[in-house]
This record gives C-alpha cells, structure tokens and sequence, in this order.
C-alpha cells in the first residue's frame, strides 16, 4: 500500500494496533480541513503491528490526550519533506478535560464550568482519579 | 489602590492530610490550651464573621462550628440547607462561595456533592473549612477524633485501635485511618463483616506507610487487645437484601456483656449520630467516649478556625 510522503505535517507512529481509531476519534481529527491517514495493523519491527495516522498538516496536537490513549506513540514533525523532531509521549500525571467523571455524587455532575481533573495515581496500572471526588476512572 | 480590588489566595483545610503533623499537633496543643484558659480566647474573634453554609443539613456539625465561633466572640451567618440559599435558583457554588467570602472571614461548608469544597476553595476570598462533603471527607471530624485520643490516651503513638462497623463507606474511619498512619506505632484492628470491609486501596496505603494491621470478623475477637474502639453504624441500605443485614447488624451492636473482656482504660469512641450499635446501657460505662469526643469537637474546630485567621 503507497501513502504519499508529507511535505509539513505530522505522523504519529508506533500507535498499538487497534488503538488508532481511538486517537482519531479523541483527537477530533475528522473535523480537519486536510488531508488524514489512518493506516491500521501495519508491520512494525518492533511489534509486529501497529497503526499509524499521518495528518496532512502542521496542527496542535494534544500530547496528553495521545498519551493518554497509548503512551507508546512517537511523534515525527515533518517540515519541508524532512522529520525536523520527533517526540515520545508520557502518560500525563495530570489529565485535563480530556475524561470525566462518572460519579454521579461528584460535584462535577452539576456545577457548570469546571474543569474535569484527574491526577496519576498509579503509574504502572494506569489508574487515574478524580481529582474532586477521589473516584477511580472507569472507561464504563 | 482600591481596597475592594485586592485578591487574596487563603489556605483551606479540604481533607485532613492539607494539615502536617506538626500542624495537626499545633492544633491540639491550642485547643488544650483553650479548654484550660478559655478567657484567653472569648474575644480572640472580636468583629470577625464565620459563615456556616450547610447545603445539607447537619445539626450538630453546623451547632459545633456556631458555638466555637461564638465562644472565641466572633460572629455566624449563613444558611442551614439548601432550600434557604441561592442554590433553588440554580446558583453554582462557586458563585455563591465567591460572593459569601466578601461577606465572611472564614467559611465552614458541608455540600451533599463530593468535591464541592475543592471547588468552593478556588473561589472563595477567605479559609474554606470543608465541614463534609458527601461521603467523601470530613477533616473536623478527624481532628475532634485525634484531639479525643490525645486526651484519653496521652498521645497519638502507641496504640491499638478497633475500627469497627462500615468500614467500606464509612468515610469517618478512612480519614482516621490515613490521619494515624502517620504516627508511630499504631496498629489498627479491622472488625467488619466481608460485605462491608475496609476497600483495597485503603489497605495499600496503609502498606505503603508500613502500617500494621489486621483483619476481624467478629468483634469479640478483637475486643481484649483494643486501646481504642471506633464504633461505627453499619447501615442496612449498604446490604442487597435484609436478611444479611438482619443476621449481622446484632454481631456489631456493643453491649455491656461484650465488653467484659476490654481493657479497663480502652475508650469507647462513635462519631455519632449512634442508632442502635451502641446500646443506651453502655453509656455509664466509664469507657464510653462519645459525648466527650462531641465536646472536644468545638474545641478543636475553635483552634483550627483561630489557625486559618492567622490569630494562633
């Protein structure tokens, strides 16, 4: 399969196999103007699958919301048909807007206009909570 | 300058472990004091305005919080529920915190929803004292519970204590738990049954602290080796069916005939409101603590308040 080289953009690589809709989906990346690639179970030396998406522009990405998704992905800017950085990501201690709470008992259930906050509590079972209520995020 | 313009960014107590154990220590020693020399203190609070914003009720927080304002002679406003504030009309708290903290020195708040004095502090010109959030936290609570044990025992090192009751929901015994793991040589007795056990990641913290602890069925079993009992309600709501809870409630009910086997100088404690877990009988007992630990309740709320003023 031949997807044409970028000129300036961007290339998230290394994604896990299966998670690239999801970062698509996070990153509303669907509402772009430009061009995007979702290529899904490519070969990967490292992994023997991976997906990778490649966006036909220079946008702002948010890293915590990748991270968050697969902290496994690199991030290639491309400038000028050249990589001119490439960037790991790291699971953010913080996540801001980027889940909610489902505790139907936390304040963020009914007040308007905060922030949904979640602090990094166990780092290598990825467990998150609220940053209001103490509840462990859950995807359900 | 415009005196009205000026912002300020006070500290709020929102769970007990905002406060060291250096300053949890200084709180107990000035409500020592206050409780020996209270003339000291009856106009410590001259001209200065505690507002008591109870979006639920809770009578004896909100009365406890009242008389340690007025016994320092300091002012109360506020509101005891919801349906006497701006909340009916869709008010957020953090308007409605914004605009008490221009009125009032310090507030003392207890919102039904968890979080909501995290949110109450980003917005409020004064201290926040969260005074119950849900079931989440109460650090008041924690302290009359520290300042309790300080006085019974001499110290807050070197003692066993028996949690007994909800240990799951009761948000009392987590935040007491997490306060004592932070003091030396405490080991803490689990006395529950299966459905109503102390969760996991309370557990894990106290591993991680290197806390001692061990687990109970039957109160009973624990009873000979406790410095300090905490009874707690075990409620029947908490139970899928009745009969469960009707087969367990009566194994945590402490009688006279239970305590037999105590420690003579082991004290009774119970956050209150007590249903029927500890029976009337008890009460003469010269272990049972309760109502000490209600008195204490307004003495340590009296130190922490002087403490957010800047005044002790």
């Amino acid at each position: 399969m031949n997807i044409d080289g970028l000129t300036n953009g961007i290339v998230l690589d290394h994604i896990t196999a299966g998670k690239g809709m999801r970062i698509y989906e996070m990153l509303k990346l669907d509402k772009l103007d430009c061009t995007v690639a979702i290529i899904q179970n490519a070969t990967s030396n490292k992994k023997g699958r991976k997906d990778i998406i490649k966006i036909d522009s220079l946008i702002d990405l948010n890293y915590d919301m990748i991270a968050y998704v697969d902290s496994n992905v690199t991030v290639d800017i491309i400038k000028n048909g050249k990589v001119v950085e490439k960037r790991s990501v790291n699971l953010p201690e913080t996540l801001t807007n980027i889940i909610s709470c489902h505790n139907p008992r936390c304040i963020t259930s009914t007040e308007q206009g905060i922030d949904q906050i979640f602090h990094l509590v166990d780092p290598e079972r990825r467990i998150y909570r609220c940053a209001y209520c103490d509840t462990e995020y859950s995807e359900k | 300058m415009d005196k009205l313009e000026v912002k300020h960014n006070p500290r709020s107590i929102i769970n007990i472990t905002d406060l060291t154990v250096e300053e949890i220590d200084h709180l107990i020693k000035t409500a020592n004091d206050i409780i020996e020399n209270p003339v000291n203190y009856q106009d410590i609070c001259a001209h200065k305005k505690l507002a008591t914003l109870f979006f639920e009720p809770s009578t004896r927080t909100r009365l406890s919080f009242t008389a340690a304002m007025m016994e320092l002679g300091g002012n109360v406003l506020g509101f005891s529920e919801a349906s006497s504030s701006s909340a009916t009309k869709g008010e957020s708290v953090a308007d409605t915190i914004h605009i008490v903290s221009l009125y009032a020195d310090i507030i003392a708040m207890r919102h039904p929803k968890e979080g909501a004095p995290l949110v109450a502090s980003a917005h409020s010109e004064v201290p926040v004292i969260n005074a119950g959030d849900g079931g989440h936290f109460h650090p008041t609570q924690t302290l009359t519970d520290l300042l309790t044990i300080s006085r019974k025992k001499g110290s807050l090192n070197n003692f066993t204590i028996g949690f007994c009751g909800d240990l799951k929901f009761g948000r009392t015994v987590h935040s007491l738990i997490e306060a004592l793991m932070r003091y030396k040589g405490v080991k803490f007795l689990l006395i529950a049954p299966p459905e109503l056990r102390l969760p996991k990641y309370m557990k894990e913290k106290m591993n991680a602290a290197g806390a001692e602890w061990q687990e109970f069925e039957k109160l009973e079993d624990a009873m000979p080796d406790l410095d300090v009992l905490y009874m707690t309600r075990v409620q029947k709501e908490r139970f899928f069916n009745e009969e469960d809870y009707v087969r367990l409630r009566d194994s945590y009910i402490l009688t006279l005939e239970k305590l037999k086997p105590a420690k003579k100088d082991m004290i009774i404690m119970h956050p209150l409101p007590r249903v029927n877990e500890i029976a009337v009988e008890v009460d003469n007992d010269p272990r049972a603590s309760y109502f000490y630990q209600a008195h204490c309740g307004k003495y340590i709320r009296e130190a922490l308040i002087l403490y957010l003023l800047g005044l002790k």
